[in-house]
């Protein structure tokens, strides 16, 4: 079960740090679109980890299908949370920054 | 409707009640099953059980396409962390409007719940057959262009 554990550590581990960095993103990202490109790497990477690597320590029990319609839930919902927030900012007039020829972050003529 | 429809839809519900539940005696067993049934009556009445509501026809080609799907969540997921650690922050945000080949509105759905769900690319707004997708790099934006994922979506709605 040693190795079981080493899995569960490193997967919970390597969730977590990716939770972090997509805190970091929307922290460092320039306006609403590009942070929630940050958020989503929470939402996936980040959880997606943390559960599968909560499965290996619930082993073949409820808790693990219930791990499971867990992970689901997400796999759904956060992309049409996304969608809805996305749109629901550009509808109201939220300006994407985006980049010029050039490479460089500008922004948008409407 | 059809009767197979019905048992799937029943069988799903009442395996969601176990799972939820926990308990295994006979009479809450019971109970779980009539719930499922009562569902199943007023899900009937308000006409949602059909191929949106409880895409049963999806099934198989799920196990093709979601591996395919977690596989490029993962990849990207990664490539936005990249972005987001580097010190100089390299991206360069960019909108495009990307044409759909999906027949049916679940076929679209799961095409810009994908975009999404991949890191560094959210679809945005949708009108007819084209996406309005953001993306956090012309790269990407290039990737979703390609039009790969439509295809294997297209593929996965199974109709074509």
């Amino acid at each position: 079960m040693i190795v079981l554990d080493i899995l569960t550590w490193l997967l919970v581990s390597a969730g977590g740090v990716f939770c972090v960095i997509g805190a970091v993103g929307m922290l460092r990202m320039p306006d609403f679109f590009t942070r929630m490109h940050a958020a989503s790497v929470i939402d996936t990477l980040g959880a997606g980890l943390i559960i599968v690597g909560l499965i290996l320590q619930s082993g073949f029990t409820l808790a693990s299908l219930k791990l499971i319609i867990l992970g689901l839930l997400i796999f759904f919902t956060s992309p049409t949370a996304s969608h809805a927030l996305a749109n629901a900012a550009l509808a109201r007039g939220a300006e994407p920054l985006l980049a010029d020829d050039e490479g460089e972050p500008s922004s948008s003529p409407r | 409707m059809s009767p197979y429809r019905s048992i799937s839809v029943i069988a799903t519900l009442f395996l969601f009640w176990v799972v939820m539940s926990g308990y295994f005696t006979p009479f809450l067993l019971t109970m779980g099953l009539v719930s499922a049934g009562a569902v199943l009556w007023f899900a009937h009445r308000m006409d949602v059980m059909d191929h949106e509501g409880h895409p049963i026809h999806l099934g198989k080609n799920a196990f093709t396409y979601w591996p395919w799907l977690l596989k490029e969540i993962v990849k990207s997921a990664w490539d936005v962390s990249r972005i987001i650690v580097s010190p100089a922050l390299p991206i360069s945000p960019t909108m495009v409007r990307v044409k759909t080949t999906q027949k049916t509105p679940v076929g679209q759905v799961t095409y810009a719940n994908s975009i999404t769900l991949t890191p560094g690319t959210i679809s945005v707004a949708i009108s007819g057959d084209e996406i309005l997708v953001h993306a956090l790099t012309r790269e990407g934006a290039q990737g979703v262009a390609d039009g790969d994922m439509d295809r294997r979506v297209t593929a996965f709605e199974g109709l074509s």
